[in-house]
């Protein structure tokens, strides 16, 4: 009966942190629409003229006003705003004419493709450098790791992709320039996933992957780096922690071998606030992706707003923010879930 | 006052005022800690190159019409000067307006500065103001404001400046406040944290005791203790805030030509990166040390004002 009673309880407590978290979830989402929405009340661009035009008579214009919903009052106007965000209905581009969602589904794996590719490099590289930082602190290697961390807060992403370019595309001719793939390539293979590296590997056209490869390379590496730069230095500073706790003596002391100690003991329990690190690194590459893609013509989330921006159209750079807004929320919130699931102590 | 330090002039006499136990004055013994400070950050190499990064900064900035050999602005002839690589007439070389890049960094110095110190001006009393009233208030207020906080800490920073930007329109004053708008909820967060700590002090409860209103007790008990870790945060964002308006820049949204903004001199350096490649090497280099000084100077104060996030 107690038992039973005790199932019961934990239950429900677990119910309750879904509600919370569903609750935090809906209200942040409602928060990010808002200000969305506000964002684009501000505007002093007049979306009605934007479509009929400055010479329009009078009862166009008005029509036109009346068909946006923009007469009636803001709260109404708003709620139907909510609803269709919902919905994926962020309105038409003006540039392109299409729907922003498809316009965004389009691009999106391009970013994608990007930031995962960097994220991937991040953590290959920055994982051990920043274990290796830790367990050699103050030598060559840690100092090493500090520059690179330092350098990587403080430069320009946009002219470090720009300085890369003038070095190994103009000058060395290791890799390939701005763009995804070569034209000549572009019609070899039909886009099922809208990831390059993925439609030409399924379909066998290897001289089209490896253009795309040789295209790619740069700005991964670049968004690499970033993302190594904060791996690493969080790495250093949780292993730092681990390795001055108690059971990694008590290994030691059973006879385990250094690289036993810290490669499966410490870097383990590391391991879990790292997962937070590693979801904040890649959310940050999609930001990152605004500046790098405009450098690389990458055909991107983050070319995509910025282009509409230059031509002043809103609702797709309002759904491109919402689109990375939303994601972000996301990434966060399944580290979060990550974190309880793989830490004992947050159950 | 006895023992006045007029007197004694030796640099150990003046030190053993400074660290006087029992300091006379107020003034003595903030003087006194400032020079406690002092010797611990000193201690720190990197900590003064970025320090003297930030000086170097300012007195450009201020002497920038000193400095600076030509006009940040007007060129020269577009015939003969136009792209000319660094030599001794223009240490840095000529952009596609034939104006001396040296001078339009010098000026652009200006700019920067101008966006950094604004932005700190404008995001930081909204961070302490929400954030210490969340503390200490607590409640349903404490859970508005912090759900406020946490959706634009939601954005991605330079988005929703872009964003804004989009919908105020492109200029230097209007990037200024998309920067600050999407500065502050850090600060928020930091200035609750702190101020949960001292809420329920002893002081606290004597201070309200004596009658002391709310605001009285928020902005001037509460409010100065949250100051200098903020500071420390504040002058470690510098960095992201020159990175961010020097990106607003780099897309066209920030400074408008033809003023001197680094970003905006990188963007146009880059039509003519593969062949006059300091066009828009120059001007981000200016950027990198700059944010570097910040960071320095950041992680050095950190570790001065507060010992407990050093790692």
């Amino acid at each position: 009966m107690s038992r039973g009673g005790g199932h019961v309880g934990a239950l429900r407590s677990f119910l309750k942190k879904v509600a919370q978290f569903v609750i935090v979830l809906a209200t942040t989402l409602l928060g990010l629409v808002a200000v969305t929405f506000f964002i684009g009340r501000v505007v002093p661009i007049d979306p009605v003229i934007a479509i009929v035009g400055d010479r329009a008579p009078a009862h166009v214009y008005e029509r036109v006003r009346q068909e946006l919903g923009l007469d009636r009052p803001l709260i109404e106007q708003f709620v139907i705003y909510v609803k269709k965000a919902a919905t994926g209905d962020f309105g038409n581009s003006v540039l392109t004419t299409n729907p922003v969602m498809t316009d965004i589904i389009n691009v999106f794996p391009a970013t994608l493709e990007l930031a995962t590719l960097g994220t991937i490099i991040g953590v290959i590289v920055g994982i051990p450098l920043g274990v290796l930082a830790a367990v050699k602190r103050g030598s060559l290697l840690d100092q090493f790791v500090r520059v690179l961390g330092l350098v990587g807060y403080s430069v320009p992403i946009f002219w470090l992709g720009l300085m890369g370019l003038l070095l190994f595309y103009a000058k060395l001719g290791w890799v390939a320039g701005p763009g995804r793939i070569d034209v000549t390539y572009s019609y070899l293979y039909t886009p099922v996933t809208g990831i390059v590296l993925l439609d030409t590997a399924m379909q066998g056209q290897w001289d089209a992957f490896w253009d795309a490869v040789s295209h790619v390379l740069l700005p991964a590496c670049l968004l690499g780096y970033f993302s190594l730069a904060y791996i690493s230095r969080m790495t250093r500073s949780f292993m730092l922690n681990e390795l001055a706790q108690e059971y990694v003596i008590a290994a030691r002391v059973k006879g385990l071998s250094e690289l036993r100690v810290i490669w499966r003991h410490a870097l383990r329990n590391a391991a879990v606030p790292l997962i937070t690190v590693i979801a904040l690194s890649y959310a940050n590459l999609l930001e990152g992706s605004v500046l790098t893609e405009t450098v690389f013509a990458w055909p991107g989330l983050g070319q995509y707003i910025t282009n509409s921006l230059q031509n002043a159209d809103m609702n797709a750079v309002l759904g491109g923010t919402l689109v990375i807004g939303t994601v972000f929320v996301l990434l966060n919130l399944v580290s979060d879930l990550l974190y309880r699931l793989l830490d004992p102590r947050t159950r | 006052m006895a023992g006045s330090p007029a007197l004694s002039p030796s640099s150990t006499g003046w030190r053993a005022w400074l660290l006087s136990p029992e300091p006379h004055s107020r003034w003595q013994a903030r003087l006194g800690r400032f020079y406690l400070g002092w010797r611990a950050f000193s201690r720190n190499p990197l900590a003064v190159i970025g320090l003297g990064i930030v000086l170097l900064l300012i007195l450009v900035a201020l002497f920038a019409d000193v400095i600076a050999p030509y006009s940040p602005v007007a060129g020269g002839d577009l015939r003969t000067q136009r792209l000319l690589p660094p030599s001794e007439t223009f240490w840095l070389g000529t952009d596609d307006q034939a104006r001396d890049i040296f001078s339009r960094i010098v000026y652009g110095s200006r700019i920067t500065l101008f966006v950094v110190v604004l932005v700190a001006l404008i995001a930081t009393p909204i961070g302490l103001l929400v954030g210490t009233v969340a503390g200490y208030l607590g409640g349903w207020v404490d859970t508005v404001l912090m759900r406020i906080t946490d959706i634009f800490l939601a954005f991605p920073r330079l988005v929703l400046a872009l964003a804004f930007v989009a919908a105020l329109g492109p200029g230097i004053e209007n990037a200024i406040i998309a920067i600050a708008i999407t500065s502050w909820p850090p600060y928020a967060r930091i200035a609750r944290a702190e101020t949960l700590m001292v809420r329920n002090s002893d002081f606290i409860a004597s201070v309200k005791l004596q009658g002391a209103s709310t605001p009285r007790i928020i902005l001037g008990h509460v409010v100065p203790l949250c100051v200098s870790s903020l500071i420390v945060r504040v002058t470690l964002d510098m960095a992201g805030i020159i990175l961010t308006a020097a990106g607003l820049g780099f897309l066209g949204l920030g400074a408008q030509p033809p003023m001197p903004e680094w970003g905006a001199m990188v963007a146009t350096g880059r039509n003519y990166l593969i062949d006059q490649w300091w066009v828009a090497a120059m001007p981000g280099i200016a950027i990198f040390v700059v944010s570097l000084g910040f960071n320095l100077l950041g992680d050095g104060l950190r570790d001065v004002l507060d010992p407990k996030a050093a790692k």
